[in-house]
């Protein structure tokens, strides 16, 4: 009977519970294995191709098509790093000021209309998104500066509306966390509600606020289809805000198929990729840092 | 009295940015649906495509986007649940468990084009299928997989602990009490995650295109299930619209490569609208049919405490 009993408590307990192991496990192989198939490919370009660290990460000079070809991966760092900071710098005033709406000003506007709205900007493909922008913005740009349209203004402009939501959402649950009473208090102080928003809220939720815009910062720099499509392509360094440049995702997703596997191009664009990786850990490093500096 | 003054001014401007942000989704959608006019004709939705001449339609590519929105949520809903289990009710504080939440929150911040070619090395090259429908199911579920898992442990959490005590203390053992209790009560939330997962699943271009591929083999009902040219086969390459739309503005050279770009993003937009409304009338209907008036215990539970 106890026997029976021990393998019937294995059978409905150990099973499911070795499954579900299973399941969380692969998230960290899945991980690991990631992490190592992009850097294996990725270091081939300095072990085997002699490509030197130094040019790859400080020349401005992309000819990987010449007799005499040059490696250096800048413009595409610094296109995919302006136009990120650009978007968020624009996204996030707006951001804020929507999260401060949904929370202060008008949170029934804010949860029937504001927050559904938001939902659907979160759901409209990046795609689409390149697409609005060369149907919408583009023309637009034209228009009023004339020239192709094209450009690293684009581009931001792209990426601004996509992590708005994004930002929006994660200060939102800043500003709602922060105790009652210190509206309260404020409050009775005698300080009207923008002074109080300003002065007591916003400082309260910076922690979670800034959370927010690494997390929109690093969307951003991962995003590679609407900004490919609207950014212009050409590389070099952008001269201006409203001249073409390139980007890291940009350059994957064009080049990588019309390379052959193994020679030095190739290895160089996975090389790119590796950067990309290790730049998103940056990111994951940084929100981990502010969430520690916020606990204290 | 500037105070007041400055109140009423910024009050005002929270105002125009709040309606800002709705006229701009109140532009892009009437943009789309403008340009994208006549995108329900059966001809287009349900045509072949033409390389050379207009009036072709993207049947193939619908196809392709639905069947790996199938194949994907076969995979990842049940990883994605599993993995939720195991962290809500299984992983120990520890070591191992923060380990396992800073590998999701790599995942989960990986960029979609560095999925891609990690699906490119790993199920094109690797494993010798080419582009498949399959390796962008599973690139896919690589980038969706994180979100998944912590829907279903905060979903699983959520539950109140009194009715997993009661179950327990009837005799039950974990597991059961898990399947039999807490994931019917967790399964609103669930269900709304996972239509709302599947609408980003239906959006997703980026991590597709070197996984499975830029084309689409004629389809074929009748041929073997085995050959390529079978809609069901997972081991042919699937272009699915998000870059079909992609591929036509970057070297389309169909004469309307403009035309059914837009009304392609016409069908994505119609259906990121469709599993939007889904979602939030699965959630409630799910709740009302499950868990009758939860929120009231909920609130309840919350005074005692």
């Amino acid at each position: 009977m106890k026997e029976k009993g021990k393998l019937y408590y294995w059978k409905s307990e150990y099973i499911g519970r070795a499954l579900v192991t299973f399941c969380g496990l692969l998230i960290v192989i899945t991980t690991i294995l990631i992490i190592a198939f992009i850097c294996g490919k990725g270091i081939q370009s300095f072990t085997q191709n002699g490509i030197s660290l130094k040019e790859m990460l400080f020349s401005t000079e992309w000819k990987p098509g010449d007799s005499n070809p040059k490696y250096g991966a800048v413009i595409f760092i610094a296109g995919s790093t302006l136009v990120s900071l650009g978007a968020v710098l624009l996204s996030t005033p707006i951001a804020l000021a929507l999260a401060i709406f949904i929370n202060f000003i008008s949170p029934k506007f804010g949860s029937a209309i504001l927050k559904p709205v938001l939902e659907l900007l979160v759901g409209i493909p990046s795609v689409v998104y390149g697409w609005l922008g060369v149907t919408i913005l583009i023309p637009l740009l034209r228009e009023s500066f004339g020239g192709v349209g094209f450009s690293l203004l684009a581009g931001i402009i792209v990426l601004s509306v996509m992590i708005l939501p994004t930002i929006t959402s994660i200060a939102s649950d800043a500003l709602s966390a922060v105790p009652f009473s210190y509206l309260e208090a404020s409050y009775g102080l005698g300080s009207t509600r923008w002074q109080a928003i300003s002065r007591v809220i916003v400082p309260a939720a910076k922690t979670g606020i800034f959370t927010g815009i690494v997390l929109g910062l690093a969307r951003a720099f991962g995003e590679a289809l609407a900004v490919q499509m609207v950014i212009g392509n050409t590389v070099k360094l952008p001269s201006g805000l409203y001249s073409p440049t390139a980007t890291l995702t940009g350059i994957l997703t064009m080049d990588m198929a019309n390379t052959i596997n193994g020679t030095a191009w190739n290895n160089a664009l996975w090389t790119l990729a590796m950067i990309l990786l290790f730049i998103s850990f940056f990111f994951i490093f940084l929100i981990r840092m502010i969430g520690r500096r916020g606990e204290r | 009295m500037v105070s007041r003054m400055a109140d009423k001014v910024w009050t005002g401007v929270f105002y125009v940015i709040a309606a800002f942000v709705v006229g701009l989704l109140v532009l892009f959608f009437a943009t789309i649906l403008s340009k994208g006019w006549g995108f329900w004709q059966p001809d287009f939705l349900f045509g072949r495509p033409s390389n050379t001449q207009a009036g072709g339609g993207v049947g193939p590519q619908l196809i392709n986007s639905l069947y790996m929105l199938v194949i994907t949520l076969l995979i990842s809903v049940p990883l994605g649940l599993g993995a939720g289990i195991y962290l809500a009710e299984y992983a120990k504080q520890g070591r191992m468990l923060n380990f396992i939440r800073l590998c999701i929150e790599t995942m989960a911040s990986l960029p979609s084009i560095v999925v891609g070619l990690f699906g490119l090395l790993a199920f094109v090259t690797l494993t010798g299928w080419g582009y498949t429908l399959i390796g962008g199911a599973l690139a896919i579920t690589i980038l969706n997989l994180p979100g998944l898992t912590r829907i279903c442990e905060n979903a699983i959490l959520d539950v109140p602990s009194n009715i997993k005590e009661g179950s327990l203390a009837l005799g039950a053992t974990r597991w059961q009490t898990l399947v039999r209790v807490i994931l019917p009560a967790a399964l609103p939330q669930i269900m709304t995650g996972v239509i709302l997962a599947a609408g980003r699943i239906f959006g997703e271009a980026a991590a597709l295109i070197y996984t499975a591929g830029l084309t689409t083999p004629l389809l074929n009902f009748a041929a073997d299930v085995s050959s390529p040219a079978h809609p069901l086969n997972v081991f042919r390459p699937a272009e699915t619209l998000t870059v079909h739309i992609w591929k036509l503005n970057s070297e389309g050279i169909v004469p309307d490569a403009k035309i059914i770009a837009a009304k392609s993003a016409a069908i994505l937009v119609m259906m990121v609208l469709l599993f939007n409304i889904a979602a939030r009338l699965a959630s409630v209907a799910l709740q009302r049919y499950f868990a009758g008036n939860r929120r009231k215990t909920k609130k309840k539970m919350s005074n005692a405490a």
